[in-house]
């Protein structure tokens, strides 16, 4: 683990050093990726000068809930978001070279091509975060700080984990990376909303099959004191750590288990 | 002519051959296409007849824009012109006997209807099976339909097209590429439907060429146009065709007078 983690960041610092050498590149980078991501925020912003309140909740609520799910993805993103390109990696045969390396593949794969940029996207969603948390004017009780960090740290582990199975699947379909961004992109977009919006189908699916609902919905549910339009248990708004866990077994089983099956394609 | 028809056919092959990611792609597609669904359903909701639109349409539209996205090649891209400079083979390229843009035109062309088919039915369809979606009720409406398409292709490649040109100037155009995509994005009505727009914003993105890709093919296919003003519209389209490939033809003999083709 240990290991993992030095080399890691050890390939991630390299990347890092490499981006800075081109500096105005690198910024204007990061620039862009600030504005394409901040489209995200300007998309709730025309549903609301639409109406004021969508399924309830008020524009400061759902940017609540966008700050925290983009803050979620794009931490994670920026930690292991290369992964999504394992598959290219496997078709152009260079992921045989990361087998071969004294650090575990799983490390190798997710600090390929660490890029910087994506900091970008962080900036834009803390400071819609604090926006959101400003606007709101809740009292800041130990409790509601606790639940922030407890929400902010398990959407992160949860999307981690929702990367790496997407990984391991183009083990198994390496030309399958846009599948991947139906999960990680398409559940950052789906939880910036209420869940209360979508279908009850979508919701028992995004709770207990792929259990997005956990990165921000329930904690929040809490965190807002805003009441369940779908009346599920209370006990669920607790829940997250523990998904977030199960999550990262279920993440590493599927990587043990794709790598596993992976045959080099040779050279 | 023959030339150009078979650059258009072998380009709809060449993107045949990507099968495995034609499906991944299809299927995000369709699963934005219902989140998408569900956020306009949300505010058609609180709003049951904003734009002129009711919930029905703002679905319907929800699904074709996701069906348009690469059709049109929305996030921008899919012309290998600007790589072909910053390589040098452009060299290649402008000694041919053909019309320079004509040449990437017909390309695109090919690569648009082979979307038509792999990427643009199966979010529609798959939509179709969920929500209730509105079909134009005539044949006629459906044809005006598909001169829409072909002029909002039109409109996209000859963007496009001008923001690859701009390697011959910034090797690097990527960042110039990512403008490119972003504006799309907002100003064609695929992130949200031009009617939602409030005010001035709405009224400028409507006058704005971004708006003849998904916007007007959409309301189109909704039938929100009628005799002479459907007319007025697809000729509001072929306007900015016109303009953006004149356009284009004066910056392509700008940029081949000022190449220097590197290496050997």
């Amino acid at each position: 683990m240990v290991d993992a983690l030095r080399g890691y960041a050890l390939v991630a610092s390299a990347w890092a050093r490499a981006a800075a050498q081109y500096r105005v590149s690198l910024s204007t980078m990061i620039f862009s990726t600030l504005l394409i991501t901040g489209l995200d925020f300007v998309e709730i912003l025309i549903v609301f000068a639409n109406t004021h309140r969508l399924a309830g909740f008020t524009v400061a609520q759902v940017a609540f809930l966008y700050g925290v799910a983009a803050t979620c993805l794009g931490l994670a993103d920026l930690l292991i978001g290369s992964i999504e390109r394992l598959g290219e990696r496997i078709r152009d045969g260079s992921f045989d070279a990361m087998l071969v390396r004294p650090i575990p593949a799983l490390a190798l794969a997710a600090a390929d091509r660490f890029s910087v940029r994506r900091v970008g996207k962080l900036i834009q969603s803390i400071a819609i975060l604090c926006w959101a948390l400003a606007a709101l004017d809740l009292g800041m009780t130990l409790e509601r700080v606790g639940l922030l960090v407890l929400m902010l740290a398990s959407g992160t582990v949860i999307f981690l984990a929702v990367f790496v199975v997407g990984a391991a699947f183009q083990f198994v379909a390496p030309g399958g990376r846009e599948t991947m961004n139906a999960f990680t992109y398409g559940g950052g977009y789906l939880t910036q909303f209420p869940l209360a919006i979508y279908g009850r189908h979508l919701v028992q699916l995004v709770t207990f099959v792929i259990p997005l609902g956990f990165i921000n919905w329930y904690p929040a549910l809490q965190f807002l004191r805003a009441p369940d339009p779908l009346h599920l248990p209370a006990a669920l708004h607790y829940l997250s750590p523990a998904v977030a866990a199960l999550l990262v077994l279920v993440a590493l089983g599927a990587w043990t288990t794709g790598l596993r099956r992976y045959r080099s394609t040779g050279s | 002519m023959r030339i150009y028809l078979r650059v258009a056919w072998l380009s709809c092959r060449r993107y045949a051959t990507y099968r495995a990611a034609t499906v991944a792609g299809a299927f995000t597609n369709t699963v934005f296409g219902f989140i998408r669904a569900y956020v306009l359903l949300a505010v058609w909701h609180a709003r049951p007849h904003l734009g002129g639109y009711d919930a029905t349409d703002a679905v319907t539209y929800c699904f074709l824009g996701q069906s348009l996205i690469m059709v049109l090649a929305i996030f921008g891209g899919e012309l290998d012109l600007a790589e072909r400079v910053r390589t040098g083979d452009i060299g290649i390229d402008l000694y041919r006997p053909v019309d320079f843009q004509a040449w990437w035109y017909a390309g695109d062309l090919g690569r648009g209807l082979y979307q038509v088919l792999v990427r643009g039915l199966p979010p529609f369809i798959v939509g179709a099976l969920v929500f209730r979606l509105r079909l134009p009720r005539s044949p006629g409406l459906w044809l005006a339909f598909a001169v829409a398409v072909l002029l909002a292709l039109s409109v996209s490649f000859a963007l496009r097209y001008l923001i690859a040109l701009t390697t011959f100037w910034i090797v690097d155009n990527r960042g110039i590429e990512t403008l490119g995509g972003v504006a799309a994005m907002f100003f064609s009505g695929m992130l949200l439907p031009l009617v939602m727009f409030p005010g001035w914003l709405g009224s400028t993105a409507r006058a704005l060429p971004w708006a003849a890709m998904v916007q007007v093919p959409a309301d189109v296919f909704l039938g929100k146009h009628g005799g002479d003003a459907l007319i007025d519209v697809l000729g509001w389209q072929l306007a900015w065709v016109v303009a953006l490939f004149v356009a284009g033809r004066v910056m392509t003999r700008v940029a081949a007078r000022h190449l220097a083709v590197s290496g050997g």
